[in-house]
């Protein structure tokens, strides 16, 4: 069986007066039903534009110049606008770090999820309004009768994430896509979501892609995960494996300059040093190299590919495996 | 060394309340945030004194009044020994060249028509420490070269750096007047993990070399721990907890530090597989009408009924570790001093 979602080759180039900057530079990986995966990067790593691209919604002056996204079999990438529009929001959610700006502040919480039900599934206005107020009920926001008919401004931040999770779900959905969800939430309220959106996406097997930079979230919430950079996935793996045994230089550096809560202080973190390259302007070779303490000079002329190093991972990286003596990533 | 030459800075009974008005002719107050609702702690020189808690808990208002940004509505704050509550703006300034700040986001902090130079030096030129362009120019190469800021960069507008640099411009103006003490709110907060980990070692780094004290204000319960050497908490305009940066989070004493902690994923899956995290129920309420008793007990997993009606006071419930929690052991037996 072809898995749910397979990204095959994409590249998503934006044009811009200083140049053609390749925010998604080659990206391939697979989602399988049910699954949760992470796509892990900082700022300008392509991890939101990859998400966007899947969806159709990269915004100008962005364009996939090259690429398949297969979703239950079909190309999305060759559908026409109308076809889309029928898959996302409905065969696939979406949810957004900043609810406030993707739902529609003129709009009550009933009308933004009764909007979808009616068009995607077709439900008369009534029967649209009971499962609205079931789906509320569903996620946790309590007097969903009431709160229905408020509009997004009168609900906390967190609410709001809550009635984003609730729309996302409301088609039944076979994937649904996480897009720093609780990044603009405090840290007890993040558990709070993050929590519900484990729940109910292995309660209903619905496949999650959750894109964050935050790679304790994606410790405890996914099984497989995508590490970006500049464009690229520079490792791919089980969640346990890449974080006990990493296969990129880049990997073991974000894992050690990330301060850990539960082992002894350091007294200096190692930090990654310099910044990451401009994506109008490439450097030859591995974009990483510059940073790179494991650079050799092979690195400087040729891109290394995505390639398996250990049973179950893949590294872009020459240098790979790597073997990281005895001490854990984050020691 | 006594007590008093220790302690660089003391808050008593600090409130801050700001009134919510309305009307535009006839002002009428409706109410009071409660921002800073009773807040004393000392904070020792040459340590880092972390201060944490979620938005609206009022960490950055207790920065502000700290610096006296701010006139606090009750309670006093003491710097090096003086009461500097009631100052106003011209014998504040003595302060002003002692204290200083370091801003979120350095984008919005710092003048996007000025130079990187001209900003590193601009506290120079006000507190007319330096006696001529030529000494000033020396003195911001100085700086720069400090926080690894190079040279030939200082004649760009901030627009035209990365966070993480234009981070490092806002640290070098800081400290261009020699200062002791820095209010950090929220430094780190808006840069990637890598570029992260720069600034922390350079905040780390300058500190030892100067003697730096800091009250580090943020968010993220593992970067408080890792720069902090003690750690207050902050519920709701309240500190609810205060101790040693290593004791805070292996024994936190009150269920809100508890629940915070757990809250946070660690970046090991291995790890997270024996953590559960405890999930607070619901939102913390407004600051404008806080719950009776204590302000964390419509949340609290282990409330009583007496916590709803009775306020807990900041107790030492064991030797230098304190918290305002009824429930906690050793609350009882703890004599109600202020620390």
């Amino acid at each position: 069986m072809p898995p749910l979602l397979e990204v095959q080759n994409l590249h998503t180039y934006f044009y811009t007066d200083g140049g053609v900057v390749k925010a998604v530079n080659d990206v391939s990986y697979q989602v399988g039903e049910g699954q949760a995966v992470g796509i892990v990067g900082e700022s300008g790593s392509g991890k939101s534009v990859s998400a966007l691209s899947i969806l159709g919604l990269v915004p100008y002056p962005g364009r996939i110049v090259e690429g398949r996204i297969l979703f239950e079999g079909a190309n999305l990438l060759a559908l026409s606008d109308r076809d889309m529009q029928r898959i996302r929001g409905n065969r696939i959610g979406m949810i957004f770090q900043e609810p406030m700006t993707s739902l529609n502040p003129v709009l009550t919480i009933e009308r933004q999820l009764t909007e979808s039900l009616e068009t995607h599934l077709e439900m008369s206005r009534g029967a649209a309004r009971r499962r609205a107020v079931e789906l509320l009920e569903m996620v946790g926001i309590p007097d969903p009768h009431q709160r229905i008919k408020e509009h997004p401004h009168r609900l906390s931040g967190g609410m709001r994430q809550r009635v984003m999770i609730a729309m996302a779900l409301s088609c039944n959905p076979n994937l649904i896509i996480a897009d720093e969800p609780t990044t603009a939430v405090d840290v007890t309220i993040q558990a709070q979501l993050l929590e519900l959106m484990k729940s109910l996406t292995r309660e209903l097997n619905v496949a999650l892609i959750i894109i964050s930079h935050n790679m304790g979230i994606v410790a405890r919430y996914v099984d497989r995960v995508f590490i970006m950079y500049a464009g690229k996935i520079v490792e791919s793996g089980p969640v346990a494996e890449t974080f006990r045994s990493p296969q990129h230089p880049y990997t073991l550096g974000l894992l050690r300059s990330i301060p850990r809560l539960d082992l002894p202080r350091r007294d200096v973190l190692e930090s990654i040093p310099g910044q990451p390259p401009d994506l109008a302007y490439l450097p030859k070779g591995c974009a990483f190299r510059e940073r790179c303490t494991y650079a050799v000079d092979r690195c400087a002329e040729e891109v290394p590919p995505l390639v398996g190093v250990t049973r179950n991972q893949q590294s872009a990286c020459w240098q790979a495996p790597i073997s990281v003596t005895k001490e854990s990533a984050g020691k | 060394m006594n007590a008093a030459q220790d302690t660089i800075l003391r808050l008593e009974g600090l409130k801050m309340h700001f009134p919510v008005t309305s009307g535009i002719f006839f002002q009428r107050v409706q109410g009071w945030i409660k921002a800073v609702d009773g807040v004393s702690l000392t904070i020792r020189r040459g340590e880092t004194l972390g201060l944490v808690g979620e938005s609206g808990c009022g960490k950055t208002t207790l920065g502000r009044c700290v610096l006296r940004l701010y006139k606090p509505t009750e309670g006093r704050v003491e710097y090096d020994g003086q009461d500097i509550t009631d100052l106003g703006n011209r014998d504040l300034r003595p302060f002003r060249r002692r204290m200083q700040v370091i801003f979120q986001d350095p984008y919005a902090s710092l003048n996007p028509r000025m130079t990187a130079g001209r900003i590193i030096g601009e506290p120079l030129a006000i507190h007319k420490t330096v006696a001529d362009r030529e000494e000033q120019r020396r003195r911001v190469l100085e700086l720069a070269e400090i926080v690894s800021f190079h040279p030939s960069m200082l004649d760009r507008f901030p627009h035209e750096f990365s966070s993480g640099q234009r981070q490092r411009i806002g640290i070098a103006r800081a400290l261009a007047l020699n200062p002791e003490f820095i209010v950090a709110d929220e430094p780190v907060s808006a840069l990637d993990v890598s570029i992260q980990a720069q600034i922390i070692n350079l905040l780390m780094e300058l500190q030892q070399q100067m003697g730096l004290t800091y009250l580090f204000i943020a968010h993220d319960l593992s970067v408080v721990r890792h720069i902090s050497n003690r750690v207050a908490v902050m519920y709701l305009g309240h500190v609810v907890e205060l101790a040693d940066s290593d004791v805070i989070y292996s024994d936190p004493a009150h269920p809100y530090t508890q629940a915070l902690l757990s809250a946070v994923p660690v970046p090991d899956p291995a790890v997270e597989a024996t953590r559960e995290p405890i999930i607070l129920p619901g939102e913390t309420p407004s600051p404008l009408n806080p719950p009776s008793g204590c302000v964390f007990h419509p949340r609290c997993p282990m409330a009583e009924d007496r916590c709803s009606r009775e306020t807990p006071e900041f107790r030492e419930v064991r030797p230098n570790h304190w918290a305002a929690c009824l429930l906690t052991p050793g609350y009882d037996q703890a004599p109600p001093v202020k620390p």
